[in-house]
């Protein structure tokens, strides 16, 4: 273990730290883990309680400065956490206990590694001298989460909690964020030792985060920028966590170049919605001009996003004449799976703004070299690659989105979702305006995300509105956090898509399956209106399109948990779509896609593949 | 990256590898803390990359930094990637690809050495086969009596190879090697 000058009297203390701060105390671990959580500005945990994390339990109850929420299974802790991470841009912290607590919170914090969310997960183990011996409620927490967290620790010795806990935030929210576990065994929780508060101190040495671009790259960058005809923008998830100030200096970026902007599916809200230069999601379901435009580009300015699989489709046919310039601030993401001409290895914010700086210095936009690069983006929106055949009968699940969004504008919404259709469906119908607003899992596709992730944002949005769009399946994966949200009174709105099928897994057996739809239809569901009513909540139930917007309305000013349960077309199908083994500019159109089209639309190749 | 495995034409699609792979020797900085050899190995076989050879000591003791030397093989796009995934775990100090900083340096490879134990057994001519050909192989007789041998033998991989192999009908039986251990000529340090 690293070494104990941490604890030499003189050292100084960290800013911002209250009360007790700046005092080395002795406490019990339970008494440091609560004091470090506090010092480190943590006002909500998301936890559940067991044998080997009792006396942390103790602790909170004896307090008022932290607030507890008690969820019903732990995973729902972990997207809890997630959610108020992302909608606040704070690290989210989970409490669980020793063996199946741990393992439960493992699908969150697979899902916040690959969506880079920082979440502090304390996690309770069996007292020290009974590790390795298969005790009860035992199992290998930091080797069983050892691939699923950014870093994790045993803390073996009181005397070093503190100094995890305080490294656990700076390691969870610091460089590219992500998910740590603090594993605390029960007996460290009873023992006295010294409490340290945070300093600036770096113990861990080897982890310094570059946040700073490399200037004559960026310089490089400009030059490749400034002598484009077909540019675009391609920005992630990066910029979002990289702050409010990263979206802001996109903004002014995509103001001053001129360049048309697009987003993955993690990056949405960073540039307005209704930005003039907006081209709508790229990737595997994204509109066409977006992809067309990727694909035939002539500069590339990756930002903040890492070229996955589900957004450069054929890999060797992405954007095949462009010269690509990536800023990301992990280096391993950079020339991973595509190969960049300039990578820059750094936070967004920082990057941004130099790169804003140095063209607003030394460049001047030239439109009309641009005007024949947006003539023929123009050209590919007027394709309207979003179009659907409207029904008076029955509900469109992209009506439904398109309302949604419609009758919540002038309110201070947060949207997450489950995964699947309806989570394509709102990436694609539903305009974000501003970053934070948007919580949906996209590197793992965790089913059963939206609901608890929901419940963390309007934790920390107490006033605000908060929708989870579901589908019928993926909102039973999670549903039990109902009781959760209206034990504290989290008026949290479940909208569900409800066409009856595992929507996005009946799509791909129509396209790759022969139609045979094996196990993705549901035969017997719940009635979601007395589901909620016998949680405590508020259940509501809509089929027709013409009453659609005063229910809607309705559940809005519904000041209590709901669920709504939206009947829509059974068989409506996602689109555009980029079909297994094709490239950017072969996507599948709404109005092509044809039950024969459809049916044809991958060949055997492309078959193996998800 | 397992890139090449994989067909071609796809969402998932990966450009059919082209580049030919090669082999590599890694030199990993890393403080000496529980699990941190756990998290090496993970991140290789979780991500797909070779391990061809491994050692680990601790070389700093004031320091707590242990040294861990990889052979790994692998095209150069995945070498590039391994070291920046390796570069990514939070107790790793630094990454350096000795095969590539010895062609800086003008040199052919890296200085690479491993030792082994040879347990040799047998009698009559093959015994003094045996003696005599570990002799001009600078191997050492650490241990004997009327019906065995073991030999230390130190030097490049491909010496220890060979030794083992001639040892092979001479009535070896048992063998333990320790990974090469490696680094760069010249005054610098790494």
């Amino acid at each position: 273990m690293a070494k104990s000058g941490l604890f030499s009297p003189t050292r100084k203390t960290g800013q911002g730290v209250r009360h007790m701060a700046g005092k080395e105390m002795q406490m019990t671990g339970a008494e440091i883990v609560l004091q470090a959580l506090k010092d480190n500005g943590v006002k909500h945990m998301f936890g559940y309680p067991g044998g080997a994390v009792l006396p942390i339990y103790d602790e909170l109850h004896q307090q008022d400065d932290i607030e507890h929420i008690l969820v019903r299974h732990e995973q729902g802790a972990g997207h809890m956490a997630e959610g108020y991470a992302r909608s606040t841009g704070k690290p989210g912290v989970v409490l669980v206990t020793s063996g199946p607590g741990a393992t439960n919170v493992v699908t969150a914090l697979q899902d916040a590694l690959m969506d880079s969310i920082p979440l502090v997960c304390i996690t309770g183990q069996v007292p020290t001298s009974l590790i390795g011996s298969d005790a009860f409620q035992e199992c290998d927490t930091v080797g069983i989460t050892r691939p699923c967290t950014k870093h994790n620790w045993l803390v073996k010795d009181v005397n070093q909690l503190a100094r995890i806990i305080h490294e656990a935030f700076r390691i969870a929210t610091t460089g590219r964020p992500g998910p740590v576990v603090v594993d605390v065994p029960k007996d460290v929780q009873f023992a006295t030792g010294t409490y340290t508060p945070p300093s600036p101190v770096i113990a861990q040495k080897s982890y310094q985060p570059k946040v700073a671009g490399d200037l004559e790259k960026v310089r490089a960058a400009i030059e490749l920028m400034a002598g484009a005809k077909r540019p675009i923008i391609y920005s992630g998830g990066g910029v979002i966590n990289s702050g409010r100030e990263a979206s802001q200096l996109l903004r002014e970026l995509v103001e001053l170049t001129g360049f048309p902007i697009t987003s993955t599916l993690m990056g949405l809200g960073a540039y307005p919605a209704s930005g003039k230069n907006w081209m709508g999601m790229l990737g595997m379901h994204g509109t066409y001009e977006a992809n067309m435009a990727m694909h035939d580009c002539d500069v590339m300015l990756c930002i903040g996003a890492r070229f996955d699989d589900r957004i450069t489709g054929r890999l060797d046919a992405f954007s095949p004449n462009s010269k690509k310039i990536h800023i990301d601030i992990d280096p391993s993401s950079i020339n991973k799976n595509v190969h960049v001409d300039i990578g820059i290895l750094g936070d967004i914010g920082h990057v941004l703004e130099d790169m804003v700086r140095l063209w607003r210095a030394s460049k001047k936009t030239d439109r009309t070299k641009l005007e024949p690069w947006w003539a023929q983006i123009d050209r590919w929106r007027g394709r309207k690659s979003l179009a659907y055949t409207p029904n008076r009968d029955v509900i469109m699940p992209q009506y439904a989105i398109e309302r949604l969004c419609a009758l919540t504008r002038d309110r201070d919404t947060y949207i997450t979702t489950e995964v699947g259709q309806h989570q394509m469906w709102a990436a694609q119908f539903f305009g974000f305006e501003e970053p934070n607003r948007w919580m949906t899992s996209g590197g793992l596709g965790t089913m059963g995300y939206g609901f608890p992730a929901a419940i963390g944002v309007q934790v920390a949005h107490r006033d605000s509105l908060v929708i989870d769009i579901a589908g019928d399946a993926s909102i039973q994966m999670c549903i039990q956090e109902m009781s959760c949200a209206v034990q504290y009174n989290l008026p949290v709105k479940i909208f569900i898509l409800n066409n009856q099928y595992m929507g996005m897994v009946r799509q791909w057996q129509q396209l790759l399956h022969g139609n045979r739809l094996s196990h993705s239809y549901t035969e017997s569901m719940p009635d979601f209106v007395k589901l909620a009513e016998a949680y405590g909540g508020v259940g509501m139930s809509c089929d027709k399109p013409g009453d659609l917007d005063a229910a809607i309305m309705e559940m809005i000013d519904t000041p209590r948990p709901v669920i709504f349960d939206c009947r829509v077309a059974s068989l409506a199908n996602c689109f555009p779509m980029i079909p297994s083994g094709k490239a950017h500019n072969e996507m599948l159109l709404p109005d092509e896609a044809t039950d024969e089209a459809v049916a044809n639309a991958i060949d055997a190749e492309g078959r193996a593949l998800v | 990256m397992n890139a090449q495995h994989q067909p071609t034409g796809s969402a998932y699609f990966m450009a059919a590898e082209t580049a030919r792979p090669e082999t590599h020797t890694l030199s990993v900085l890393v403080d000496n803390e529980p699990g941190v050899l756990a998290r090496v190995i993970g991140l290789f076989s979780g991500r797909g990359y070779n391990i061809d050879s491994l050692t680990v000591s601790e070389t700093e003791h004031e320091a707590h930094l242990s040294r861990i030397t990889i052979v790994t093989t692998a095209t150069p796009n995945v070498l590039e990637q391994i070291k920046s995934q390796l570069e990514r775990i939070v107790p790793v100090h630094r990454v350096v690809d000795l095969t590539v900083r010895s062609n800086e340096l003008g040199h052919d490879k890296p200085l690479e050495r491993e030792l082994a134990l040879v347990k040799v057994t047998g009698s009559g001519e093959n015994r003094v086969e045996a003696l005599r050909l570990a002799d001009a192989f600078r191997a050492q007789v650490i241990d004997a009596n009327t019906e065995h041998f073991i030999f230390e033998i130190t030097g490049r991989v491909s010496k220890i190879e060979q030794f083992i192999s001639i040892m092979r009908p001479l009535g070896l039986v048992e063998i333990c090697r320790t990974g090469i251990a490696a680094m760069n000529r010249g005054a610098q340090g790494m």
